[in-house]
């Protein structure tokens, strides 16, 4: 029987981890729907999808490392899965802002995107995380063989990017875009950290 | 020290105003049109009409669609209270608003500290109806309640030294959670030239809606400066200074590419990180979800009223 070929426990968490990124799309929906974003719901919109992008974006980037210091394979199971719901937010992110915020200020759009650092630099992180959620599946990355994992690299940058762009939007209170610079330098410092550590290994057999 | 000097640039250096008002236009379109034809546009829509205010003719009172109350007291930029904007009506139930000292000191005759109860006693309360642009690029509509600045001010005779009007904000730990945090040089600073704090148009508000000013909103006594940026517009107001010079204001000391110590609402000149060219209103009953941008007009709409004050500067420069 097919059923019987399901891993059902792996079903159930994949079920789980889909809810829950999903989970605060739904709730800012559902707050739009009820006027209850407050005074500015293209801003709460817009401050909420950002977030979930970053915070999964994040989350994603830290599979790796938890899978290295687990010494156990099952983080990266869900590295695909949050890196595509981080592309969703960013998605939404993008969305919010062209049609809701700009609206039929499209002029304002292109000005936008070659004036302003923080909107060029945020654009340019999508732009980035685009080929990578096209390429996630597991037939492109069979055909992309090596080139597969050079181009995913660029979720790095994407990252690094994604941070400056909520840094050089705010005014003066930098808390938490630093919280979020310090948990991106932990997590691309250990994969520093890691290479030497392993490259030091190999040297010494 | 910022230059004090109000610049005399000959009239023939000025761009004439026709010209200044099409850059915006000008510049948007030929930016944006590689990116137009990227997002399959082939032309820039023409921006919508634009809200040419109903004002009446002094600009105490506009018909535009009038903001919630629940919005502007659950909105707001207070700092001393948390950086997030529905951070002040959460914490600012902690701000003392009673017996409230106001200092009056600088180039004045009349010096001193007052009980804000008699101050206000002795004037006339008088509605106002004004446009609010934060810099941030949002705009409210609200009724204030409050006394022109002009008349409080007068009382204190100023000197002819006294050239601008510095004003401080309460810091105090106690009331004020967010002082932890230095997001600003703590005590929060703002200034006007003193014939901006003598323009009709300056109010010194004590109530909105025709209710107390809710702590969240600057009470007991805040400014009101319809064509500025919000932020000109400081809240709870412990202290009034007449300067010979340019006082500091916060922001400026904070960010001076950013915010310039006029800070003239000019949809012309933008903000480094951002455009000023349109902004999100947020009034009405309806979910502003869909609300479109509207234009924003220069000195706020206010222009017929208080242009003439900044007659032969380049506000380019005095941004």
């Amino acid at each position: 029987m097919v059923l019987s070929r399901i891993d059902w426990r792996w079903f159930g968490l994949k079920a789980v981890a889909h809810a829950l990124a999903l989970a605060p799309a739904l709730w800012l929906l559902w707050r739009a729907g009820h006027d209850a974003l407050g005074a500015d719901p293209v801003a709460a919109l817009t401050h909420g999808t950002g977030d979930w992008a970053l915070r999964l974006l994040l989350l994603c980037l830290a599979m790796t490392p938890l899978r290295q210091l687990i010494g156990r394979p099952w983080p990266i199971r869900f590295r695909r899965l949050l890196g595509l719901y981080a592309f969703f937010y960013a998605s939404l992110h993008l969305a919010v802002y062209l049609l809701l915020d700009l609206g039929t200020y499209w002029a304002q759009l292109g000005a936008d995107i070659l004036k302003r650092p923080f909107i060029t630099v945020g654009f340019t992180a999508w732009l980035l995380l685009l080929p990578l959620a096209l390429t996630s599946t597991q037939a492109m990355m069979r055909r992309l063989k090596k080139n597969w994992q050079r181009l995913h690299r660029l979720v790095y940058v994407a990252a690094v990017l994604t941070v400056l762009h909520f840094w050089w939007l705010v005014k003066s209170d930098i808390r938490e875009p630093l919280l979020y610079a310090a948990l991106l330098a932990v997590l691309l410092g250990w994969r520093v950290f890691y290479r030497r550590k392993a490259a030091m290994a190999g040297r010494s057999r | 020290m910022p230059d004090t000097r109000v610049p005399a640039i000959p009239a023939s250096q000025i761009t004439p105003e026709a010209v200044y008002r099409r850059r915006r236009e000008l510049i948007g379109v030929g930016l944006a049109s590689p990116l137009l034809a990227l997002a399959g546009c082939s032309e820039a829509k023409a921006p919508l009409a634009p809200n040419l205010p109903k004002d009446s003719p002094d600009g105490f009172r506009t018909n535009d669609v009038q903001t919630r109350f629940a919005d502007a007291s659950s909105y707001n930029n207070f700092y001393e209270f948390g950086t997030g904007k529905a951070d002040p009506a959460k914490t600012a139930h902690t701000l003392r608003t009673k017996p409230w000292v106001l200092v009056v000191g600088g180039e004045a005759e009349i010096t001193g500290g007052f009980h804000l109860e008699h101050l206000i006693k002795e004037q006339r309360i008088e509605d106002r109806i004004y446009r609010l642009r934060c810099v941030e690029g949002w705009s409210m509509v609200i009724p204030w309640q409050g006394i022109p600045l002009a008349a409080l001010l007068k009382r204190f005779k100023p000197t002819s030294k006294a050239k601008y009007v510095a004003f401080t904000t309460l810091a105090d730990d106690e009331q004020m959670p967010g002082l932890a945090y230095a997001s600003i040089d703590w005590p929060y600073r703002e200034g006007l030239r003193i014939d901006e704090a003598m323009h009709p148009l300056t109010l010194l508000a004590t109530g909105m809606y025709g209710k107390p000013l809710p702590n969240q909103n600057g009470a007991p006594l805040r400014l009101v400066v319809p064509w500025k940026y919000g932020f000109k517009s400081i809240k709870s107001i412990v202290r009034i200074d007449f300067t010979e010079k340019m006082p500091p204001t916060s922001w400026n000391t904070l960010q001076p590419e950013e915010y310039g110590f006029f800070s003239n609402v000019n949809p012309a000149v933008d903000h480094p990180r951002w455009s000023q060219a349109t902004e999100r209103r947020i009034a009405g009953t309806e979910s502003k979800l869909f609300a479109r941008r509207i234009p924003t007009l220069p000195f706020n709409g206010y222009a017929r009223q208080v242009a003439h004050l900044y007659k032969g500067m380049d506000l380019r420069r005095w941004y």
